[in-house]
């Protein structure tokens, strides 16, 4: 493992921004922090690079403890949220600071430091200053400026919430691609799940300093390990529920948000007659016209994964239409259509009558 | 085309010029300002021994300024002593600036209260109170060797000059982004070579405008240096004094202008430093 988080706390005064996190992250890895705002995930990141002190707990680089080291011997470098670029040096000089406080010869200096820019298409600025520059591109120096020193893990702050949304996602795949050409470990701070989702190889997400679940952003979207997950992550229509039967090959959940139960084709593991909570992501629900055929459930149970709805209301987001149906079960229900033809685009008028149904691999069972 | 077409002398709101009350009160304002300044400076040109009368063009006053020993050592000290205390009013003022902008410890409260009262305290107090400290609390050594024999002074000014400095410093680090300094220690700098690569630059502009508060003061003041001058220790402001006990010559006149002139040249200096480097250093 590159970087090993043993059980590290953070706490200011009273408040524990950090509390009890474990968390191993692998060579190559483009690891991301993801969480609301104040959930800790930037003073883990600060702890990583020095810049705070564990209250309690270890934190290694590499196998070395990095307790005691201050952050100007350590093997990571970061990109600050304020991308803090030397207003009163140039471009070149920016990117070179690091290496003229390590010493390194004028000619080898001068090499990287042209490669450096050259990696992240500033070969053109370098005697530019700063003010001269514009957000996307001041970012670029920061982020040259921290890869030119080689570390073994480059750390990013909200690497992308300065920037405007068209820069935003031309920066994203940006990121990635720069991360797969120089091979350094990356791990990166954001509140932003698209961010993650988008770039990441292995999210880890936070919630009120411990960590909620380290998964990849597939599995973090549709294995989520607890309701926070689930409800952070994407949009999902959450019901509590009962767990009815537990078998191996299925699970039968009754809530009373649905009028019809509902079925899982996988066994969870349950007692029977708990108490448990069942999400359906919008985009797992077909919607049917109420005068067209009702729909069958699964083989193993027909009435199951069904219910009827009146549309309450919709917006109309281009890719798709998101609908509020009200069910006979008195609840309201997220659902996306998908607008596969120009034709389809317009949305059903509200008070529309319509059948939901899904498969029985759509919903997931949550037990926290 | 004009957006908002008005009539010939219709004043627009910020066309102050243009109303014959604001016209005249601007011309009050400039006649007392800068009257007596100019011609304190016109008559040290006067050929004559009187201030009253215009009689014609001379240097005269400037040449014996320059043969005055008594004047000129007096000036040697003024200057000296301004240098002296401007660097260590930076110095002091600054490390004040910065331990209250970075750090918290017992009594900051009061410190911070506290560090800006020279400033507000009567000169005539503070000047009794350094006599009084360098009389009988800590008496200065006499008969030290120049510019030894400054010191009682030197600190003087030094005690009401770095306030000035922090002050000014202080308002410069509110604009400073701690994480310049954290890449900077991120980027391998130890926290001291952080500081002078980031921190100092950022605050150049404060500097400049710190020293040149503490070294205007420092060579202007009266009142303060009046208590703790000795015999063999007087600076240009109290020499002219003496001068002007008995009458006031043009030499006077021209003592005066020479101190005006180093004071606006001095901040011309300053304003060109700090003009180039708020346009290099200014982050949007």
């Amino acid at each position: 493992m590159l970087i090993r988080f043993e059980n590290v706390t953070k706490r200011f005064g009273s408040f524990i921004a950090v509390d009890n996190v474990s968390l191993d992250i692998a060579v190559g890895e483009f690891f991301s922090l993801l969480g609301p705002s104040g959930c800790g995930k930037t003073t883990l990141l600060r702890m990583l690079a020095g810049l705070e002190t564990p209250s309690a707990g270890r934190i290694l680089i590499d196998g070395v403890d990095m307790a005691g080291v201050p952050p100007n011997r350590r093997p990571v470098n970061m990109v600050f949220q304020s991308y803090a670029v030397f207003p009163h040096m140039t471009v070149a000089d920016n990117v070179a600071y690091g290496l003229k406080i390590d010493r390194v010869p004028r000619a080898e200096r001068d090499s990287r430091v042209a490669e450096a820019l050259a990696l992240v298409k500033l070969d053109d600025f370098a005697h530019r200053r700063p003010d001269q520059l514009s957000g996307g591109q001041r970012q670029r120096v920061a982020l040259a400026r921290a890869l030119v020193k080689r570390p073994k893990v480059l750390l990013l702050d909200e690497p992308l919430s300065a920037l405007d949304a068209k820069l935003r996602d031309a920066m994203r795949g940006e990121l990635a691609a720069i991360q797969r050409e120089v091979g350094v470990t990356f791990v990166m701070v954001t509140h932003d799940q698209d961010e993650a989702l988008a770039m990441a190889s292995r999210c880890a997400l936070m919630n009120r300093g411990t960590l909620q679940q380290v998964a990849s952003p597939g599995d973090l979207y549709e294995f989520p390990a607890n309701r926070f997950v689930a409800d952070f992550i994407g949009t999902i229509n959450l019901f509590e529920a009962t767990l009815a039967v537990d078998e191996t090959d299925h699970a039968i959940v009754r809530t009373p948000a649905l009028d019809a139960p509902v079925y899982l084709g996988h066994g969870v593991t349950g007692a029977t007659g708990a108490q448990v909570w069942v999400g359906i992501r919008p985009e797992k629900i077909t919607m049917t016209p109420a005068d067209a055929p009702r729909p069958a459930g699964p083989a193993a149970m027909p009435h199951a994964n069904r219910t009827p709805g009146t549309i309450m209301t919709s917006a109309y987001l281009g890719a798709v239409t998101l609908y509020d149906i009200h069910t006979s079960g008195g609840t309201l229900i997220k659902v996306t259509a998908p607008n596969g033809t120009r034709s389809a685009s317009p949305a059903l008028p509200a008070g529309t009558q319509v059948w939901l149904h899904w498969e029985p691999d759509a919903p997931v069972m949550l037990l926290a | 085309m004009r957006l908002f077409a008005r009539k010939r002398g219709d004043a627009g709101p910020l066309d102050y010029a243009g109303r014959w009350s604001l016209r005249s009160w601007v011309a009050v304002v400039l006649v007392f300002q800068y009257l007596p300044l100019a011609s304190l400076v016109l008559f040290s040109f006067n050929n004559s021994k009187r201030t009253i009368r215009w009689e014609g063009f001379t240097f005269d006053w400037y040449g014996r300024l320059a043969s005055d020993d008594a004047l000129i050592g007096a000036f040697a000290n003024s200057l000296t002593i301004a240098a002296i205390s401007t660097v260590f009013s930076v110095l002091l003022g600054t490390m004040a600036a910065i331990a209250l902008w970075r750090f918290r410890f017992p009594g900051k409260g009061v410190f911070d209260g506290v560090i800006t009262l020279p400033i507000v305290i009567p000169e005539i107090c503070m000047g009794v109170a350094m006599l009084v400290f360098f009389g009988t609390v800590a008496p200065w050594p006499r008969d030290l060797v120049w510019p030894l024999d400054l010191g009682a002074i030197t600190i003087a000014h030094i005690t009401f000059s770095f306030p000035f400095v922090t002050v000014v410093v202080r308002a410069r680090l509110a604009s400073f982004n701690r994480e310049m300094e954290e890449a900077a220690r991120d980027l391998g700098a130890s926290e001291l070579r952080a500081m002078r690569d980031v921190l100092l630059p950022h605050l150049r502009p404060a500097l400049i405008a710190g020293a040149l508060l503490a070294f205007a003061s420092s060579l202007d003041d009266f009142v303060i240096t009046f208590f703790t001058a000795g015999p063999n220790t007087v600076t240009f402001p109290v020499k002219i004094y003496s001068m002007v006990r008995f009458s006031v010559t043009p030499e006077v006149n021209a003592a005066s202008t020479v101190l005006m002139a180093i004071t606006i040249a001095l901040t011309l200096v300053g304003m060109k430093m700090q003009g180039t480097d708020i346009a290099s250093t200014e982050s949007p």
